[in-house]
């Protein structure tokens, strides 16, 4: 049976084990862990907390004028100009999963634009704001609403410091069927979990290097080797508010 | 004086209003409330070749139990298994109408809606999921006997004796 009860968030006591974790792995060698290399998940079997999905932004990359990636989330989720809803939604009423940015340097007039969308924190303000449990962290680090759940009452809207969350208005009709939704709950990215949990990668991610921008990297951030860590490890990467200590999933270079 | 007067008007009412019932019930073009309500007849799509998920009589009475089941466990901890997807029940029992367009869950003769609507159970599952089928079914291909809750090719189970005293009994109403 499903536990949905299951608390979601890393509590001190998984803290300190993952701290006495990280102690031993370093203590056999430095760069060798006692970890087996990524595999993709059996769809039959729960995902773990040996992953954390994340994505990297790379501003510099980022094409000003370009929204390739926000098309592809419309059309792979179904929101937005994708679908022919919510008419009678004003546009600030309107779903937004994922958003273009632009930031002007006041002194020197520079430019940049970059994707934002859920960052996926690690301990995530709508998930604590939550009063039925329907905003929660999965193992793996994707933030979810479950809208079976949810009661539409906005708080998580409030809570997050990146405008991520929208809240449908109306009745909806013909949504895609790995991405349901509904009036009188509240969406988000979902990191396009449908996709990840079959080995794939985000629609935003795959739209971004059709472009042939490759400003968006995918990729498990507990494992070593993967594209997403040694770019880390090696350029470095931002959260955005890294004030809040959030430790989120989404990651920008260049700001 | 007064009340025995209105007693004997009351009585007189009364029986004046006995008289006119037999009257009244046997009028000419009465229709009785729902006699004219036409329900579909859910369309059968399994044979012995071809089974659903569980036994007929099971899912019957239990297909909501399945269905929770497999939400949760696909919401919170990413299952992808098909076996008891929402979705899988459409792609399998969405039925067309004489236009060839798949029939949406408003109009009664929708599978789902055929007996909740003579049950009277209002289901808020399309509010959200798809009511017909989007993409093709991967039931079958990505089925690959490591479910959890049932193998691929499991004996089909044997309805037990009180079911399939209210299977004839639904069969053959008296």
């Amino acid at each position: 049976m499903s536990d949905t009860s299951r608390k979601m968030d890393p509590s001190r006591r998984e803290f300190m084990s993952r701290a006495g974790a990280a102690a031993g792995a370093a203590a056999i060698a430095p760069g060798v862990f006692l970890t087996a290399p990524a595999a993709a998940k059996p769809l039959d079997q729960p995902v773990t907390s040996d992953k954390r999905w994340g994505i990297l932004v790379d501003t510099n990359k980022c094409a000003d004028g370009c929204s390739a990636c926000v098309s592809a989330c419309e059309t792979e989720n179904g929101w937005g100009s994708a679908v022919d809803s919510e008419q009678r939604s004003s546009p600030q009423q309107k779903a937004q999963w994922i958003r273009k940015v632009q930031i002007r340097e006041k002194a020197t007039g520079y430019v940049t634009t970059l994707p934002l969308m859920c960052q996926h924190c690690e301990t995530p303000p709508c998930a604590d704001v939550c009063p039925t449990g329907a905003s929660f962290r999965r193992a793996d680090g994707i933030v979810l609403v479950d809208k079976h759940i949810c009661i539409g009452c906005r708080y998580c809207m409030m809570a997050c410091p990146y405008k991520a969350r929208s809240f449908n208005h109306q009745d909806l009709k013909d949504q895609k069927p790995w991405a349901p939704r509904g009036k009188g709950t509240v969406e988000s990215c979902t990191m396009c979990v449908q996709r990840v949990d079959h080995g794939g990668t985000p629609a935003c991610v795959e739209a971004c290097s059709a472009e042939n921008h490759n400003a968006l990297v995918f990729g498990d951030l507990h494992d070593e080797n993967s594209q997403i860590s040694q770019q880390l490890k090696k350029h470095g990467g931002k959260e955005i508010r890294g004030d809040l200590d959030l430790n989120t999933g989404v990651r920008y270079r260049g700001l | 004086m007064a009340r025995s007067a209105m007693l004997r008007r009351l009585g007189g009412a009364l029986t004046a209003l006995l008289l006119a019932l037999p009257l009244a019930a046997t009028g000419e073009g009465e229709v009785l409330p729902f006699s004219n309500l036409e329900l579909a007849e859910p369309q059968r799509h399994f044979s012995a070749t071809q089974e659903c998920v569980e036994p007929e009589d099971e899912m019957r009475r239990n297909h909501m139990e399945y269905i929770l089941h497999q939400r949760d466990e696909t919401m919170h901890e990413g299952v992808r298994t098909r076996q008891y997807s929402l979705e899988e029940c459409i792609n399998c029992h969405a039925s067309k109408d004489d236009s060839g367009e798949y029939i949406r869950v408003e109009d009664t003769r929708h599978f789902c809606a055929t007996c909740h609507t003579y049950a009277a159970v209002k289901i808020d599952c399309f509010q959200c999921h798809a009511d017909v089928p989007v993409r093709e079914s991967s039931l079958h291909s990505r089925q690959t006997g490591a479910s959890p809750h049932r193998a691929a090719q499991a004996a089909p189970a044997q309805p037990s004796g009180m079911t399939l005293q209210l299977m004839a009994a639904e069969d053959n109403p008296q």
